[in-house]
């Protein structure tokens, strides 16, 4: 299992492990949107402390949840991103779209 | 130019060895002692290439990707990797930043992670025959270690 999910007050938290490529991006989309069916979250935080690798399937697992978030008027914020992921992150622009 | 080390990795389109194409290129630049942030450039244009290259040389079908990688004096290393898939029919519309054929949970960022992490990227392909990538980047010598293995001759 590389995502681990928490749901409280309104807020779906998702901790991310490991590497995040487009081989391990799948399972984690799938955890993660089986849940926001689930709970129907208003805002989903990402939790990147436990991520160690991360190239841009990451970016599209970001960038997919939050145009599944917006059909409910949700968001998506961003947490604990690791120094070696920020260039990505901010490569890619997806800040502009987050929290 | 004389080189110092080389190495070629043959093996399956699956996603799997995305992260064993990684983790293999890692050890074999190791020796030149990359910083974590150098090592974090490399993997990441790596896992993009041979990402492409399952996806869309081979379609999420049935090829061998092969890895190439070669280490010159100086701390410079060129890797290639290469499929024999469908090809690229325009590769300046592929490299566009966000420009993706691959559906919604692809950002379209490959080519542009590449040539950003890198030090340069060349695109060579032919429709029906495949595509080559080659990764450019020089790790600045910092220690003694790299010495100490035989990759510095100067």
């Amino acid at each position: 299992m590389n995502v681990k999910t928490v749901f409280d007050c309104g807020e779906l938290t998702a901790l991310l492990f490991g590497d995040i490529d487009h081989h391990s991006a799948r399972e984690m989309r799938q955890t993660i949107d089986a849940d926001i069916e689930r709970y129907h979250p208003g805002r989903l935080a990402l939790d990147f402390r436990k991520v160690r690798f991360m190239d841009s399937s990451g970016i599209g697992l970001i960038m997919g949840r939050y145009r599944l978030m917006k059909l409910t008027g949700g968001s998506v914020s961003l947490k604990n991103v690791p120094p070696t992921l920020q260039r990505l992150i901010d490569l890619s622009g997806v800040r502009s779209l987050t929290d | 130019m004389e080189v110092l080390n080389e190495m070629t990795l043959s093996f399956s389109s699956k996603s799997m060895n995305e992260n064993f194409a990684r983790a293999a290129v890692s050890a074999f630049i190791l020796p030149l002692d990359p910083t974590i942030n150098e090592l974090a450039d490399i993997k990441t244009a790596v896992s993009e290439a041979v990402t492409n290259a399952i996806i869309h040389g081979y379609e999420y079908g049935d090829g061998i990707v092969t890895l190439n990688a070669k280490i010159f004096p100086g701390g410079k290393i060129v890797i290639k990797i290469r499929d024999k898939g469908r090809g690229i029919e325009n590769i300046k519309q592929a490299m566009e930043p966000l420009f993706s054929t691959a559906g919604e949970e692809r950002a379209g960022l490959g080519f542009a992670v590449m040539q950003s992490f890198m030090d340069s990227m060349k695109v060579s392909s032919k429709p029906g025959h495949g595509t080559t990538v080659t990764l450019e980047k020089y790790i600045i010598r910092r220690s003694r270690s790299a010495q100490a293995v035989g990759y510095e001759n100067e």
